[in-house]
């Protein structure tokens, strides 16, 4: 269960960078890529536990998913990699190269109106 | 109110990641961080490495595990240096504990040091560790639908090692596709078919070892 550990690193990131005095944490937003294997409701509950006891407690997780581009060799047809179905969806070929996926990012963090 | 962060949420990791990576190079180490799931037989590749590459180069095996010093024990048997990281639960190694067992390695004149990381086809591919390389180990009872099912960890790797060859005629594993699947994700993955137990293909991979170590 890697989301523990990416959601202790939210909380660390957060709390390095934040001061008490803005308050309340209402929401966190973050994105992954394709290849990040991050399951939302694992997610959910790591950051749950690990906001507890912290300036982000009971704040909401929104996860973004960034989709992985590829490009056909065959016909140069630019798409988002669909993992279930990982062929050309303009001429149906599966040689294609695909691009760098989306890292871990930390997006906004969004408090409470005082 | 809202504040834009845009922050890599491993940025720990990746400090100690690129730590590792610096020391690595300035050592002349070339270091492969080995991920599969438990059972593959990355140990037994390494006991066979370590048998077959000790007098011809300075080896470092870097164990991890959730319990035991088994497996650094099984390297340690070869008379190979081996130091064995035990997670107590986590499913994966961090950069952070790499930096702190490099340090108890003797690194002097060392050629190569293989990280066998915590056996789980998922969780590990998200930690950089500052390797060189990946290597990424299936065994045919697995399965040839891996490459579909967890992809993280073949689109990132530089190498494959298809493990027990040897027991192939058994079962209904299409090599074929595997690494027709393995190569859509990465097209430039360097693909070894191996036996382990009878050693069965293991000259290529000790020999590209070799090869790539002087690069």
């Amino acid at each position: 269960m890697h989301e523990a550990m990416v959601a202790e690193n939210i909380i660390e990131s957060i709390l390095s960078q934040v001061s008490k005095r803005k308050g309340r944490v209402i929401c966190v937003v973050m994105s992954c890529g394709q290849m990040n294997a991050l399951n939302d409701e694992a997610m959910e509950f790591a950051f749950n536990a690990a906001a507890e006891g912290t300036i982000c407690k009971g704040a909401k997780l929104k996860v973004k998913h960034i989709p992985l581009k590829a490009i056909c060799r065959n016909c140069s047809k630019k798409f988002n990699y669909n993992l279930y179905e990982p062929q050309c969806p303009k001429c149906g070929k599966n040689d294609f190269e695909i691009g760098e996926d989306a890292p871990l990012l930390l997006e906004e963090i969004e408090f409470e109106e005082k | 109110m809202k504040i834009r962060i845009k922050k890599k949420i491993l940025e720990q990791n990746e400090d100690f990641a690129s730590a590792n990576r610096k020391f690595f190079k300035r050592n002349n180490i070339l270091c492969i961080n080995m991920i599969s799931s438990p059972g593959s037989g990355k140990t037994t590749i390494l006991e066979k490495t370590a048998k077959a590459l000790k007098n011809k180069i300075n080896l470092a095996i870097i164990e991890g595990d959730l319990y035991t010093q088994l497996d650094a024990e099984r390297i340690l048997a070869t008379g190979v240096q081996a130091i064995q990281i035990e997670t107590k639960g986590a499913c994966h190694l961090i950069a952070e504990q790499i930096t702190k067992t490099i340090h108890k390695l003797n690194t002097d004149r060392l050629d190569i040091i293989v990280i066998e990381n915590v056996g789980n086809l998922v969780c590990p591919s998200d930690f950089d560790l500052g390797e060189t390389l990946r290597a990424v180990v299936l065994s045919t009872a697995e399965g040839d639908d891996k490459c579909r099912k967890y992809p993280g960890s073949f689109a990132q790797a530089d190498v494959l090692l298809i493990n027990k060859t040897d027991i192939i005629k058994h079962l209904d594993f299409d090599i074929k596709k595997i690494k027709r699947d393995a190569r859509k994700l990465n097209k430039d993955l360097k693909i070894f078919e191996i036996s382990a137990k009878t050693t069965a293909g293991m000259d290529k991979w000790f020999n590209w070892l070799l090869k790539v170590k002087r690069q």
